[in-house]
């Protein structure tokens, strides 16, 4: 089983500066917690202990996750998740 | 140091201007690792906010699917405060991660004054550097 997982500029010191790796899981939760065992740290700039963290978006294929059911959101082989930094900011 | 062309920073200002007093931002992509800013794109607020601006998770995903299909980087990203001067706020440090951009600050404070400025953001370290403003033919107009 094999899902693309493409990795933003800010998250390539734990791919060892590979844009894209693969992984398995039936759930975007199993998925990133097979990716830490090979890249360790990952899963901690994407999860907090209340799920996926609030500044980081995480897309399967063309959908944003949040809308998927976020974690628990199923995926299957032949899927494409995408990593991307939530680009934000303010006054303060 | 930032080099762009005058006609990429009036749509800067424009923008900032026109969403006033919500904040404003957007990217302006070139070809990767040019450094060198060619493709204004306005990207909507989901804050809508005085106060804060967050790029729409599925506009970002579009924009950047789109700079990564015409091999392009965000060269720049800007953003407006609009009661607050054009320095990078705690708020902006924190949330800057791409490394690689220059980071853009137009200030809509004043009614008939606006201040622009442009900064390096890497680990939470803020640089101030010159913006070269160029015309047309890539003469240099200001610094």
């Amino acid at each position: 089983m094999a899902i693309e997982v493409r990795i933003p500029t800010i998250l390539r010191t734990f791919t060892g500066g590979a844009k894209s790796v693969e992984g398995s899981g039936n759930t975007i939760e199993a998925l990133l917690a097979d990716l830490d065992s090979r890249h360790a740290g990952l899963r901690d700039r994407l999860v907090d202990d209340s799920g996926l963290r609030r500044f980081v978006n995480v897309y399967l294929n063309d959908e944003d996750v949040r809308f998927l059911g976020g974690l628990s959101a199923p995926v299957k082989d032949g899927d494409t998740v995408t990593v991307l930094p939530a680009v934000a900011g303010g006054m303060r | 140091m930032l080099t762009i062309a005058r006609e990429l920073l009036d749509q800067v200002i424009a923008h900032a201007r026109a969403d006033h007093p919500d904040e404003a931002c957007g990217v302006i992509a070139g070809p990767a690792a040019s450094d060198s800013p060619q493709r204004f794109v306005a990207m909507t607020n989901a804050e809508r906010s005085p106060t804060f601006y967050r790029f729409d998770s599925m506009e970002q995903l579009r924009v950047w699917r789109e700079m990564d299909d015409k091999e392009e980087e965000p060269i720049v990203i800007y953003h407006s405060h609009t009661a607050t001067e054009a320095y990078p706020s705690r708020t902006d440090i924190s949330y800057a991660t791409e490394p690689g951009a220059h980071y853009v600050l137009v200030s809509t404070r004043e009614p008939d004054d606006t201040e622009v400025r442009s900064f390096r953001i890497l680990d939470g370290v803020v640089t101030e550097e010159q913006v070269r403003v160029t015309d047309r033919t890539g003469g240099m107009i200001e610094t």
